[in-house]
């Protein structure tokens, strides 16, 4: 296998044009090469982390130009100087792995989300243009600079969660954020998930702005819900304090251990898991019956706002157990989508069902971005 | 062919109830000939207002099989010619789509047709609190499937972004007569791809939308200032400051002058230029940005600063901003409205380069526009009385987007490109970028009858790509055939 680790756009261009005719690979830091279902061929590797360059900050304007390789931990350290942010949530999962080294492509790539994503949107909507190699080697532009802008089709979107199998992401745009003054945090446990999703609801339904809502529930444990209210100091401290009273809960000047962290390690399987936001206690349900069909132990993070929830299944669970939980769990989704972002059994059904017309769509867009297939073959959807 | 010959078609598309809904009289269709921008025109060959999304399709449909071009139009407010008819073409009108179909609270959004009117769903969410966020300044006329085709934005997208950021889901009738949901499943972000493509990828049937919270505080301020340069400043301390408001917007002394004319807004006297700041949130962050926005604006040279104390001053202020368009009429028998986009840091600047271009041409520009955003909206004005007025008009209003580009800007944040902007779009993309944005349409609408001649100045021919194919089999792709 041969491996390019070009330096500049120019150079992802002569490697995509050198590959000619082979399976390629695009990868960041290699932190997520373990997501989505391995690539039906792959004869070499485009590494895009020579790629390194933060290219403009314009603080002024809140907008950061950076080349795609940039790993996201040393962009939020850059930015930070300057009292900014991408708002983004950087995975770190319990065992304190962290996905900091990872990629800003890398993270486009798979569209990466957090618990702020209900303040700030997910990474497409803070992308404002993007360099692309196309796969015959061609260097073409999408969107620009500027924070407002509709001129031509917006790529950008279309390569955020494409998992490389359209083009390689050379540079990325992006919005920035003020970092909040200050954060407080409010909590509360209890049993049962309909008990969850009336705090929950009851803290979506206020004015008083949560930037997430997030749960945890340990396998088979109660529900714990915590709110991140960011602003001034005197403003997220009365604002914690009212949702807390709110649902009996209380205050916390420090996210409780679980918030903004995924169950597991990078080893374990993860799964995400969408749905409508009321349905949050059929989810959850849903989630525990498969978990007690195939006999594991589930452990559930994640977002209430937007029902994203990360599910973690040990990484020694037996292949066929995994196989029977994701079978039970979408079996019992009422609409929404359990998908599997990283497992050590690669023998999965790792995306589900997909509606036929957007998939027919879908591959007539990889016909022409990709038409001789070799863009991570078999990595995404429908085995595009 | 004479497309009025698919009159009997369509009518029964729409069957008996709807036949009233197929327009081949020539005085009609002439009802049609053009959308906001108005120096664009063509009569229609024949209208269709389909009812449901099957209709739509069959439509569709039969355009492919006949060869036939097709255009949507919602409410006809765009502002680049994005929906201007063909006369050789169908226009496929929306406006009989407008059923709410559903507000649903629990899950902060709601489905509607694409010929609902923007403002009717915040009017629906309303009682219940919410409301939905984008707000073009069309608002109460222009329709939601139009909004998705421009992606457009309005006064508060500096806080709350565009269209494609408060679209979940949509129903599309595809260039291929299929009825396609996206947004549901995992995959390629269809919607993020569709939103913004002004009618060249499909057309929207069905649209989910998110609705927001409505925030406990919103404080709305009027800040005069001497110079345009002053105001262009502070707007742009605000931004570096941290501070997000919901919006700001800026006026000069000509934009007032006319506001004044038509609407008597009484704004500060002898101001050279106003900002219109508004912070919205909980009562406590509203407090305490409003004072960071004042303290700024009094450092850039505020000498008055009007705080709104309840709805009715609040109305009042926002009176002006949003008569400006219309009230350019009072002193100008002409106009033409610019949407070029430069970073917020460059504003002092353009705005300076702006009122050169106006001086040197003898050509008067009023500024009217999305400052937070750096979103631009020069009015050119001109008498067409005037002999050779308009042509230097049309010169000025191209340098101005000339100098967007020039500062790393855009060529439009929010009217779209259409017909009005395509002729620009080389000066701000390669033929590379071109040529792969295309890809896109070749995917979508590989026959090409899809609001042709829109957005891109050459149209690709989507033809097989040319070199090797490796191409596999759908059914090898799906894991149902092994190619072995």
């Amino acid at each position: 296998m041969r491996t390019f680790r070009p330096a500049t756009v120019d150079e992802v261009a002569a490697a995509m044009r050198e590959t000619a005719g082979l399976a390629v690979t695009i990868r960041g830091a290699g932190t997520k090469r373990g997501w989505g279902p391995p690539p039906r061929a792959s004869d070499a590797v485009l590494d895009m982390s020579g790629l390194d360059r933060i290219i403009e900050h314009a603080a002024g304007d809140m907008v950061v130009q950076v080349e795609a390789g940039v790993p996201l931990g040393r962009l939020a350290a850059a930015v930070a100087e300057a009292g900014q942010q991408l708002a983004v949530d950087i995975p770190v999962y319990d065992d304190g792995s962290s996905l900091a080294g990872g990629t800003v492509g890398g993270a486009l790539a798979v569209a990466v989300s957090g618990p702020r994503r209900l303040r700030y949107g997910g990474l497409r909507d803070l992308l404002l243009g993007v360099t692309l190699v196309r796969a015959d080697g061609v260097v073409a532009h999408s969107g620009g600079k500027v924070v407002k802008n509709v001129a031509g089709y917006d790529l950008g979107k279309l390569l955020t969660g494409s998992y490389g199998t359209l083009a390689a992401i050379a540079t990325a745009t992006l919005r920035l954020h003020p970092l909040p003054a200050a954060t407080r945090y409010a909590t509360v446990t209890v049993d049962t998930p309909a008990a969850a999703y009336e705090r929950a609801a009851a803290w979506h339904a206020s004015q008083l702005l949560p930037s997430a809502v997030e749960l945890d529930r340990p396998a088979g444990g109660p529900i714990t819900l915590a709110a991140l209210f960011e602003g001034t100091a005197d403003g997220v401290a009365a604002r914690a304090a009212e949702a807390a009273a709110a649902v009996g809960g209380e205050v916390l000047a420090a996210p409780p251990g679980w918030f903004g962290r995924w169950p597991g390690t990078p080893d374990d399987t993860l799964l995400q898991v969408t749905a409508l936001p009321a349905t949050l206690p059929e989810l959850l349900g849903a989630i525990e019956r498969a978990a007690d069909a195939a006999g594991l132990p589930a452990v559930v993070r994640g977002s209430t706002g937007l029902a994203i929830l990360q599910v973690g299944l040990p990484g020694e669970a037996p292949p066929e157990s995994v196989t029977g939980f994701l079978a039970a769990l979408r079996a019992g989704l009422a609409g929404g989508s359990a998908v599997v972002v990283h497992s050590p059994v690669t023998d999965l059904d790792w995306w589900g069902p997909v509606n036929s017309g957007a998939l027919a769509l879908m591959r007539r867009v990889k016909e022409q971005f990709d038409p001789e297939h070799r863009l991570s073959p078999g990595r995404f959807v429908g085995g595009i | 062919m004479d497309v009025s010959a698919l009159a009997t078609r369509f009518r029964e598309i729409l069957g008996a109830d709807g036949a009233d809904g197929v327009i081949t009289d020539p005085q009609e269709l002439r009802t049609y000939e053009c959308d906001g921008l108005t120096s664009h025109a063509a009569v229609p060959g024949i209208v269709v207002l389909p009812t449901t999304a099957e209709q739509v399709a069959a439509i569709v449909r039969t355009c492919v099989a006949e060869g036939v071009p097709y255009v949507a139009r919602g409410s006809g407010t765009g502002l680049s010619g994005g929906a201007l008819p063909r006369t050789d073409g169908v226009l496929i009108v929306t406006s009989r789509m407008r059923r709410i179909l559903e507000v649903d609270v629990p899950n902060r959004r709601a489905v509607v047709e694409p010929g609902v009117v923007n403002l009717a769903v915040t009017r629906a969410a309303a009682p219940a609190g919410y409301y939905y966020a984008p707000d073009p300044s069309s608002q109460q006329v222009c329709s939601i499937g139009g909004n998705v085709a421009e992606n457009a934005g309005g006064a508060h997208c500096l806080k709350y972004g565009f269209t494609v950021n408060h679209i979940l889901g949509l129903e599309v009738v595809t260039p291929d007569g299929e009825i396609v949901q996206l947004g549901n499943d995992p995959g390629y972000d269809l919607i993020g791809a569709f939103v913004g493509s002004e009618g060249t990828l499909g057309i929207t049937t069905k649209i989910t939308v998110r609705l927001l919270r409505a925030p406990a505080a919103v404080r709305t301020m009027l800040a005069a200032f001497d110079t345009v340069d002053a105001a262009g400043a502070c707007v742009s301390a605000i931004i570096a400051a941290g501070v997000v408001p919901a919006a700001v917007e800026m006026m000069d002394a000509l934009a007032i002058e006319a506001a004044e004319a038509a609407v008597a807004c009484q704004y500060p006297a002898g101001a050279g230029a106003v900002l219109i700041v508004e912070v919205d949130g909980p009562a406590a962050e509203v407090a305490a940005e409003s004072a960071e926005v004042e303290r700024l604006a009094r450092q850039a040279g505020a000498f008055e600063i009007r705080v709104a104390a309840d709805a009715a001053e609040r109305a009042a202020i926002w009176t002006g901003r949003k008569s400006a368009f219309a009230a350019v009429g009072r002193i100008s028998p002409a106009y033409l409205v610019q949407d070029g986009v430069v970073p917020r840091t460059a504003l002092p600047r353009v705005l300076g380069d702006i009122a050169a271009l106006s001086k040197e041409s003898g050509i008067r520009v009023a500024n009217v526009f999305h400052a937070g955003d750096g979103n631009l909206h020069p009015l050119v004005l001109y008498d067409d009385a005037v002999a050779g007025q308009a042509a230097r008009a049309e010169e000025v209003s191209a340098s101005i987007l000339q100098l967007c580009l020039a500062h790393g800007g855009s060529i439009t944040g929010e009217h779209g490109v259409g017909v009005d902007k395509a002729g620009y779009m080389p000066k701000m993309f390669t033929d590379e970028d071109l040529d792969t944005m295309q890809l896109l349409r070749c995917a979508f609408d590989p026959h090409g009858l899809c609001n042709p001649g829109k957005v891109f100045p050459t149209p690709r021919l989507c033809g097989e790509a040319p070199g090797p194919r490796k191409g596999v089999h759908p059914l090898v792709e799906s894991g149902q055939a092994e190619l072995f």
